[in-house]
């Protein structure tokens, strides 16, 4: 007896609502959007400089006591968080410190660091300072750049390579998708106000990689479709497609999902961001490859004129042979 | 149909034997890493039975390279410096003012009489009476420039002179200040590589990022505060000539002198000519020593050349004081009472024995030739890298067994085909990471889990495909044949784009998100090879022992 998460046989109508479903991703980047324009991300220090304290200690943490502690020091804007994780010991109590940037270019100095573990020794015996980061405005202006610089390199270079690979439809349709997801992600993590630092970027590009992936695996049975049923119109094929790969979608979702739940879960609270932008990229990546990637290209309209290359259906890369 | 020819058996098997080989040492991480500790103190400070013991823990015909552990893993400091580079300028100038004024003093009857005028750090201002003398006087100070070897500055001279009244500015050309820029960093990443080596700590990670930046990531130190302790000093130490001494910060110094302080008189200022006799560049050796009363203090010798400027200077100038400078700051103005010949000295001052062990460090390492400036500094505890490695230890299990189950009910035997090379996958990346010496980061970790995730994708495509196939009517070995190529094109347009993102956070990114690019990068690389060459294998010896007449995928 097999698991079967889709049965053998579908035939859902995909298109028959796809303008409801255009609108509602377009709605919801919209609230991304205006998320975004109101309340901005929450900026790690690695974009807007700073300092970040990660504090660890075997008494319970009262944030009052410790902002007492800190505020005669006069370093300006401090906030101090608690962290819980399940995977802390029970008489493990870990606070992170964020300082703001300081007004020249470079890192906070390790004097103004001693000085506060002194203070903070006082209220909380013991105390220990598990990580200290400090980033320059100088750096982090440059980052934001290179980050962003990134992320469009990725869609244009992705871009490029469906339009050399397929039509330029399937480009834009391929493209708008990972816009969309994008989009999605930075207007959640704006929504939520969960910090945005270099490895939330990095997690951007890999949903881009991720939604990409299966918007090809579409696009290519859309491809191989189109030139085997001549007759068929376009939304039929592309139904007919999304229908045919639709196990295998879930499939890799589900494992993929399984694999980063295990991850948020399990993994620390330090990389619990990064997971987590993974794991709603995954799903709006799954979504957006079937009701964004193909509802553009229904759209936009595909050349139907394979006649001359017909016999290597399917298969540019010709066969391969293990 | 479904023939693989033995060649390609042989070599997949061996691929997949040799990413298992390679992964192995990570598997006893500790004992292979003593191992090599020991083998690498060996080597650098003889035999002995007990590090002979370590290296014997692990076999010698055993591959023993490991996968380095990123800072975030590991714990230790990460600093990204600026060196100032236009620091360098102004040093420049002052050596060069000596050669003007000697150029220039033949000329008096033309030019006139000249003097040293106030100007911006990196430039000299000449001042002469006779203005009409101009174009001489521009003549023989252009005399001085040397000509630039570049491939750029082909024809170009070192130094730029222009003439405005009679006012004669001298500085740096811009190519020139291109080359210089380029030897300032040079240096100053040497110097660093240095000061870490002398300080002896493992794999140090010093780089050159951009133009003017060295990225320096130390593990296992305790912090930022203490690797800058080490590197941040320039220890740019140089012998001066005293021109006088007072109690006053903003006496007016003279042109061509400076006024700097005392370290050990709290208030006295000394005025001193800014160029020096002899730099701390001319030092061969500097040990920790103590003086006549037995206090700390640094031995130092000079090369020939240095040890003979020294040798004149003190010969024509017995009892006169000079500065022995340290950064801008005077440790102690003897005064000289012989001529000392041998390039050969003492630095006395308050020190204390660390003070003087420090010193002789830094000066045996070299001066930084100019200030570094911090703007990152990132310290990460030990404590905090080991519970991210447990942490991440047991997600990646948790994911591995999840997976693996769920492919198992999926596909039967063809999930467990695919958990096979799934395992294989990781065993690989492992593998390649610790031959290419590459670093694992937390991001790297969930690189890993990311992958184990969706590595079982091309499987997943294939599978399918088969069942298409099976199901509009084909035989096993057909089906399982067009299965494999027909996924192909999808497996292949899927993976390259998704490696395209993987290439360009690589080139993009940097630290632990590059240690993310190169797992994912890896990982795409791994799984692909496992789908289309290892599992397909897998899939055929099993057919032609069976011959099943009906397969279920």
């Amino acid at each position: 007896m097999r698991l079967r998460l889709v049965p053998q046989e579908t035939s859902f109508d995909f298109f028959s609502k796809w303008k409801i479903w255009l609108g509602i991703s377009a709605l919801m980047m919209v609230v991304g959007m205006v998320s975004f324009g109101l309340q901005g991300l929450n900026f790690g220090i690695d974009f807007r400089g700073g300092t970040t304290v990660r504090t660890e200690s075997t008494q319970a943490i009262d944030v009052g006591v410790y902002r007492d502690t800190i505020a005669p020091l006069g370093l300006g804007d401090v906030s101090i968080t608690e962290v819980f994780d399940p995977t802390f010991e029970d008489d493990q109590h870990v606070a992170m410190i964020r300082i703001q940037a300081q007004a020249n270019g470079e890192a906070i100095p390790g004097e103004v660091i001693e000085e506060l573990q002194q203070a903070l020794d006082v209220v909380s015996p013991g105390i220990k300072f598990v990580s200290v980061e400090s980033v320059g405005p100088k750096v982090s202006g440059e980052l934001v750049q290179t980050a962003i610089l990134a992320v469009a390199l990725a869609i244009g270079a992705v871009l490029v390579y469906i339009w050399l690979r397929f039509e330029w439809q399937f480009a834009l349709g391929a493209v708008a998708a990972l816009v969309h997801d994008v989009v999605l992600t930075i207007g959640i993590f704006s929504e939520l106000q969960i910090k945005f630092d270099l490895a939330i970027i990095a997690a951007l590009l890999t949903i881009v990689g991720y939604s990409l992936n299966d918007t090809v695996v579409v696009f290519d049975r859309v491809r191989e479709n189109l030139r085997r049923y001549k007759k068929k119109d376009l939304a039929e094929v592309l139904n007919l497609s999304i229908n045919e790969t639709l196990s295998r979608t879930v499939m890799t979702s589900v494992t993929t999902l399984l694999a980063l739940i295990s991850l948020y879960v399990l993994g620390g609270d330090v990389i619990r961001g990064f997971v987590f932008a993974m794991i709603w990229g995954v799903i709006v990546g799954t979504y957006s490859s079937v009701f964004v990637a193909s509802t553009i290209l229904l759209w936009l309209g595909v050349k139907r004129d394979w006649s001359k290359q017909a016999n290597t259906a399917g298969n540019q890369f010709g066969n391969i042979d293990a | 149909m479904l023939q693989i020819d033995l060649w390609k058996r042989v070599l997949i098997w061996l691929v997949c034997l040799t990413g298992l080989l390679l992964a192995l040492p990570n598997g006893f991480y500790t004992r292979v890493e003593q191992s090599n500790d020991a083998a690498a103190e060996i080597i650098a400070k003889g035999d002995t039975p007990e590090r002979q013991a370590l290296v014997e823990q692990w076999p010698s015909y055993l591959p023993s390279s490991l996968v380095n552990l990123g800072l975030d893993l590991r714990g230790g400091a990460h600093l990204l410096a600026e060196v100032k580079v236009e620091d360098v300028y102004g040093a420049r100038m002052d050596a060069l003012w000596p050669e003007v004024r000697d150029a220039l003093r033949p000329e008096r009857t033309t030019v006139g009489s000249f003097r040293r005028q106030q100007a911006p750090e990196g430039q000299i201002r000449l001042k002469i009476s006779k203005p009409e003398g101009m174009a001489r006087a521009l003549e023989v100070v252009r005399g001085l420039a040397n000509p630039i070897t570049s491939l750029t500055g082909a024809g170009a001279s070192d130094i730029a002179v222009s003439g405005n009244g009679d006012i004669i500015t001298i500085e740096l050309s811009e190519v020139e200040k291109l080359a210089s820029n380029d030897r300032t960093v040079r240096q100053s990443l040497e110097i660093v590589r240095r000061r870490i080596d002398e300080v002896g700590t493992r794999e140090p990670t010093i780089q050159r990022q951009g133009a003017d930046r060295i990225l320096i990531q130390v593990p296992g130190i305790g912090s930022a505060s203490e690797l800058k302790a080490i590197i941040g000093t320039t220890a740019q130490l140089t012998f001066n000539p005293v021109v006088g001494r007072g109690s006053d910060p903003d006496a007016s110094a003279g042109v061509g002198n400076k006024v700097i302080p005392a370290v050990d008189e709290p208030g006295a200022y000394y005025t001193v000519e800014a160029a020096p006799v002899v730099t701390g560049e001319e030092l061969v050796d500097a040990q920790p020593a103590f003086d006549q009363n037995g206090s700390p203090a640094v031995n130092f010798r000079f090369n020939t050349s240095g040890a003979r400027k020294f040798g004149d200077y003190t010969a024509d100038n017995i009892g006169s004081p000079f500065a022995i400078v340290l950064d801008d700051e005077v440790i102690s103005a003897p005064v000289i009472q012989a001529h000392i010949a041998g390039g050969s000295g003492i630095i006395t001052g308050n020190f204390s024995l660390e003070e003087s062990t420090q010193l002789a460090i830094l000066l045996r390492a070299g001066a930084l030739p100019a200030g570094l400036e911090f703007l990152e500094e990132r310290t990460i505890g030990p404590e905090l890298g080991q519970d991210s490695i447990d942490a991440g230890k047991i997600a990646t299990i948790v994911a591995f067994v999840a997976v693996l189950v769920f492919m198992a009910l999926s596909y039967g035997l063809f999930g467990l085909f695919a958990n096979v090379a799934l395992i294989l996958n990781v065993a690989l990346i492992f593998g390649f990471l610790s031959l290419i010496g590459a670093t694992l980061t937390l991001p790297g970790i969930a690189g890993i889990v990311l992958t184990v995730g969706m590595a079982v994708d091309a499987n997943v495509l294939i599978f399918e495909r088969i069942r298409e196939e099976i199901k509009s009517g084909r035989g096993p070995a057909r089906a399982i044949d067009e299965g494999y190529s027909k996924a192909l094109s999808a497996i292949l347009d899927a993976n390259i784009t998704t490696f395209i993102t993987a290439v360009i956070l690589f080139a993009m990114g940097s630290g632990p998100v590059r240690g993310f690019a190169i797992t994912l990068g890896l990982g795409i690389m791994t799984s692909v090879f496992t789908a289309i060459f290892v599992t397909r294998l897998m899939i055929v010896m099993w057919f032609e022992r069976r011959r099943p007449k009906k397969i279920e995928v």
